[in-house]
């Protein structure tokens, strides 16, 4: 809270809107019913992702240079709020930070899918010759069977790295997530390493980007779900009036907006830090955690509001709460992350407690 | 639909330098041993501390500097509460004055009244009370039934007050009266007065004990207490939106997040040694909350300082913030296997028992967490 706005200048303010107003209004125009149910089928929407690389959005952090938006970190990471408000079923949110990380690992970029490796994915690196092999097990990879490139965390000999993966020739084992996206794993024996590059203790993993990335996700499909359910209450008629008179609904909706609120903050405050470089790691963890916890509580709300409506497939709430409760899982859950801020804040002590906390 | 943002502030380096000085100040005075930092921060009275608040500008900030404030910003004025909640400092005498009557009297008092009584509440020698409840009007407070009536050079006052927190020390207290009876709109016809709390004016104070035994708040009773014109707050009849203008200051500041933070301080302090897997995802926990909730805290202050009136904002913030505060006992508790006392003597035992004892208040205090989501609700377009 106590930094300097990193993107105060009014020509990036003007960027951002731009392509958040096009990115929205491209959501808005393919994402539904027929998306979603095709890419649960197993399809993967080629004609969708294309037209979102026409737009630039997977490259919108990289530099002019390299075919990219130059959109400012925070701003771009605007875009992963933005899919989730959409339930977007593509992998622009790991394509957008993949490519902004392989700018310091082989420095390339082109409009393969680029996906993040979840927590549990720790390769082992070995050097050979000029290069690296690596062995390991990468675990439920998201669109991993439809990826050209997976980024993730590793280690060599105890030295923390951050490792760029040729996903194409893997032998991806299917699987799926509670929203029916890809969620794939395969196994790397004496493996090549496209690049690696060291990733000194204290700054963001991999593991961190995708927790960041899950936690803006989140934000926005709550406050998606949050209408939908404030919507249907002005709709739906029982005992001859919109259930929103009656104040058991309402203080239930009120419970969940206090939780949107709080998500919004949390997951917005993660990505600022990242982009300011300060308190990073502490700050994702803090978002993540908090996110995950008003994930569960907000779906619960909004499908006690829709009842029977909303536990069908046809209604398209549950295509939001179903990725609300893989993403608050995905990259950590919440207790792995509070366990990081406890041993932090214990760590400080009673004293130091305060000036932790209002330093961030 | 409305949705709420809560835009993050950026401190500027003289909020920050700012907060230093409250720093260097709270150590002095704990290092004299003037507080102890493991009371009920603002519900301790504690006048003389309030006086060295006074003298170091730190009561009344943001008023103009004719009436002793400093002029500051809404985030200047936020470092310092702020600062003096999570150190625990007795600010009670002082506070009511400061977060919601002095800003009303300078929005809509008389020029008498202003120049009366802002100087002395800068000074930290002038406390208030808010007459809001009554014995048939609690969280209904537009069917206050307290009657004035019109006399020469003013108005004379009937009536009972109740739960009136701090009347007993107060000089002064803001009363919400019925200047016209009730018409089609309940809310009109009310209106607020400067009532000095004198009893050879009618203004009778019986002490009403809380359930820890403490004496905190009062029923307050006007026997044709006499209130002159220049003390009548705005409009006669407008006292509504008054009422409602300042529960927007009430509700949003760290006093809706910090009353039990003193509990945590101690949590955190004895789980030095012991802290296992357990104990650290529920620390954690907690603290994800406050990080969370303080940013809320601070964009709201952020909207006041950018002259908004982030009512829906503030009441969100003491719904989220005052069930954060009720939490910390209920899980300190199940951390640490230790009684709560408060005559044990001990740092940690003491804040548990009064965290338990008092948390009950936190979501009935400043408007009920029921009012405030039916609040929320109307913000949503529910009702
Ligand atoms: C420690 C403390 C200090 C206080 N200090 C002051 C003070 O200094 N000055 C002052 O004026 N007042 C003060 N109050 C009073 C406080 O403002 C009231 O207690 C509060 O407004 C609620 O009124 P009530 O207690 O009469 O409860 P009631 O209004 O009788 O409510 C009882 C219950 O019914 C619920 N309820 C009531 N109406 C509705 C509704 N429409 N919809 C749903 N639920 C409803 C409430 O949420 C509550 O749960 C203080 C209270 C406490 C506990």
């Amino acid at each position: 809270m106590s930094t300097v706005d990193p993107n105060n200048d009014a020509g990036g303010d003007e960027l951002r809107d731009m392509v958040l107003d096009a990115a929205g209004r491209l959501f808005a125009d393919r994402v539904g019913r027929e998306l979603w149910q095709a890419t649960e089928a197993g399809e993967f929407p080629r004609g969708d992702w294309d037209a979102l690389v026409e737009m630039g959005l997977p490259r919108a952090l990289r530099a002019e240079a390299d075919g990219g938006a130059g959109l400012a970190l925070a701003d771009g990471l605007a875009l992963a709020e933005l899919a989730g408000h959409h339930a977007l079923p593509l992998p622009l949110a790991e394509t957008l930070v993949g490519n902004h990380l392989r700018a310091g690992l082989d420095g390339g970029v082109d409009d393969g899918v680029v996906t993040l490796a979840a927590a549990d994915s720790r390769l082992q690196l070995r050097r050979v010759g000029n290069g690296w092999r690596v062995d390991g097990a990468l675990d439920r990879i998201a669109w991993g069977r439809h990826a050209a490139y997976v980024i993730a965390d590793g280690d060599a000999d105890g030295a923390p790295q951050r490792v760029l993966l040729a996903a194409d020739d893997l032998d991806w084992r299917h699987d799926a997530s509670l929203a029916g996206e890809p969620r794939d794993s395969a196994r790397l024996a004496d493996a090549p390493v496209l690049a690696a590059a060291d990733c000194p203790v204290h700054t963001p993993t991999v593991q961190h980007w995708g927790a960041l990335l899950r936690a803006l996700q989140a934000a926005g499909a709550m406050r998606r779900a949050l209408a939908l359910a404030t919507d249907y209450a002005n709709e739906r008629r029982q005992f001859g009036r919109p259930i929103a008179r009656f104040q058991a609904v309402q203080q239930q909706l009120a419970a969940m907006a206090g939780e949107v609120a709080t998500a919004g903050t949390a997951a917005e405050a993660a990505a600022r830090a990242i982009a300011a470089d300060r308190d990073a790691a502490l700050m994702i963890a803090i978002g993540k955690a908090r996110v995950g916890e008003a994930a569960g509580r907000s779906a619960a709300i909004a499908h006690q509001v829709l009842a029977a409506m909303g536990f069908t497939q046809e209604h398209e709430l549950q295509y939001f709460t179903r990725r609300l409760w893989s993403w608050r899982d995905e990259f950590g859950a919440e207790p792995h992350w509070q366990a990081i801020i406890g041993e932090h804040a214990i760590a400080a002590g009673g004293d130091g407690l305060w000036p932790l906390v209002s330093g961030l | 639909m409305v949705s709420f943002r809560f835009d993050p502030v950026t401190l500027p380096a003289s909020t920050l330098a700012l907060r230093d000085e409250v720093r260097a100040f709270l150590a002095e005075e704990l290092a004299a041993g003037r507080f102890t930092p493991h009371r009920n921060s603002w519900g301790t009275f504690d006048a003389e501390f309030s006086r060295r608040c006074g003298e170091r500008g730190f009561i009344g900030m943001r008023w103009p500097q004719r009436y002793g404030g400093r002029e500051a910003s809404a985030l200047d004025r936020h470092v310092v509460i702020e600062e003096m909640l999570a150190a625990g400092a007795p600010v009670g005498a002082h506070w009511i004055a400061d977060r919601q009557s002095g800003n009303n009297i300078l929005a809509n008092g008389s020029e008498a009244a202003r120049a009366s009584i802002l100087p002395r509440i800068a000074a930290g020698e002038c406390y208030f009370a808010i007459g809001m409840s009554e014995p048939d009007s609690g969280s209904d407070l537009a069917s206050v039934g307290m009657r004035a009536t019109r006399t020469d050079g003013g108005w004379r006052l009937n009536g009972t007050k109740i739960w009136t927190s701090v009347a007993h020390r107060a000089h002064y207290l803001i009363a919400l009266a019925r200047t016209a009876p009730p018409g089609d709109d309940r809310r009109a016809g009310l209106t607020q007065f400067i009532v000095a709390i004198d009893a050879a004016n009618g203004v009778t104070t019986r002490p009403i004990h809380n359930l820890y035994g403490a004496h905190e708040f009062n029923e307050v009773l006007f026997e044709d207490t006499f209130v002159p014109d220049d003390m009548i707050v705005g409009e006669i009849g407008a006292g509504w939106q008054m009422v409602t203008g300042e529960l927007a200051f009430e509700r949003s500041g760290p006093d809706r997040i910090l009353s039990t933070f003193q509990l945590l301080r101690q949590l955190v302090a004895r789980l030095a040694e012991t802290a296992d897997a357990r104990s650290n995802v529920a620390v954690g926990r907690l603290v994800a909350h406050l990080v969370t909730l303080r940013q809320m805290s601070w964009s709201v202050a952020g909207m006041l300082e950018r002259g908004a009136s982030p009512e829906l904002e503030a009441s969100v913030v003491k719904d989220v913030g005052t069930a954060f505060e009720q939490e910390i006992p209920e899980i300190a508790r199940l951390l640490v296997p230790e009684q709560a006392s408060l005559t044990r003597g001990d740092l940690y035992g003491e804040a548990l028992a009064q965290s338990v004892l008092s948390a009950p208040c936190f979501t009935i205090r400043g408007g009920t967490r029921e009012i405030l989501r039916g609040i929320i609700a109307r913000g949503l377009g529910l009702r």
